[in-house]
């Protein structure tokens, strides 16, 4: 999409860092180091050793930027580079591995909802449809994140399993398309998807039970409009 | 469409299986035959219908909700050594 002008501007970029030219190092730095923060977190248990992979990532970069060949975007080459250090920071805390096996390690295959939340594969009229079902949040005028709600959405996200984390945040906190996400973290887009759903999914589930927003579904009400049967309807009333 | 029931029995999808491809859905990857069955599902199922605007919703509000900045004092050290580097 916006490829080309992003590889025009990176360019420059090179161009300046490659001159020296600390305000283009700075704006380099400014522009990615959350990002590889949210990605270090993947491979070290602690934010401050995050912090330290990324501050080993600068140096690299700033010692290596007249030997990027251009083969990939800088971005990319900056984030392969992140990697590379974080799993051998990890190594240290007998986390190495590259973050597609972290993904698989983690994959317990849990679905998306509590499957008590619906009937069962069996049932005879609705099998495998809701009986416990969704209904509206309350949305405040500021948008879902006003008030206490922002705090149990940063702890659902804090919660994850570090592969889901990483890529909830890339793509929805930090606003990365699921190209770049798979570019830097070397996953396929099936498996980028699976992990956005079911981070995405347990973050809905937290807000769900903060407004403890479900109904149950009176299946003997549905059952009659389905039949058509009014009489029943009345008789049940009675 | 406002005399469907909740639920259709002609609709042969169940919503056990519905929630699990709202993602692919949102994200355009689903098969547009498989996208149309989505979409006639939703058209006679409260239930999912909420969950995907729940899921949607979710995945436009989170713009900064959590902080990674980086600290401002390895920031600027390293700023310092870039200069340092280049300038050797």
């Amino acid at each position: 999409m916006a490829r080309p002008i992003v590889h025009a501007e990176e360019e420059g970029l090179i161009a300046a860092l490659c001159r020296g030219d600390a305000d283009a190092f700075a704006t380099l730095v400014d522009r990615h180091s959350p990002a590889m923060i949210r990605v270090a977190r993947a491979y070290v248990p602690t934010r401050a050793a995050a912090e330290e992979v990324v501050q080993e990532t600068w140096i690299a970069v700033m010692r290596g930027i007249d030997r990027f060949e251009g083969r990939s975007s800088l971005k990319t080459w900056i984030f392969r580079i992140l990697s590379n250090v974080a799993m051998r920071s990890g190594a240290r805390e007998r986390r190495s591995v590259p973050f597609s096996a972290l993904a698989e390690a983690e994959d317990t295959g849990e679905p998306s909802v509590d499957p008590d939340r619906f009937l069962s594969a069996d049932h005879e009229l609705f099998p495998g449809h809701w009986a416990i079902m969704p209904t509206p949040w309350p949305m405040p005028e500021e948008g879902l994140l006003a008030g206490e709600i922002r705090e149990v959405i940063a702890a659902a996200i804090g919660e994850l399993p570090s592969a889901q984390r990483t890529v909830i945040a890339l793509r929805d906190v930090e606003g990365w398309s699921s190209e770049e996400v798979c570019e830097a973290l070397e996953i396929s887009a099936g498996n980028q998807r699976i992990l956005l759903h079911r981070a995405r999914s347990r973050v809905r589930n937290a807000i769900e039970s903060y407004h403890g927003a479900v109904e149950e579904i009176d299946f003997d009400a549905v059952t009659a409009d389905l039949m058509g049967d009014t009489a029943k309807k009345e008789t049940d009333s009675d | 469409m406002a005399d469907q029931p909740v639920h259709s029995r002609a609709d042969d999808l169940a919503c056990i299986d519905v929630v699990e491809i709202m993602t692919d859905y949102l994200e355009g990857a689903l098969p547009a035959d498989e996208a149309r069955r989505l979409e006639r599902h939703l058209g006679t199922c409260p239930g999912c219908t909420e969950y995907l605007e729940q899921l949607r919703a979710v995945a436009g509000s989170l713009r900064g909700v959590t902080d990674a900045s980086f600290p401002p004092e390895m920031r600027d050290g390293l700023i310092a050594d870039f200069r340092r580097l280049r300038s050797s």
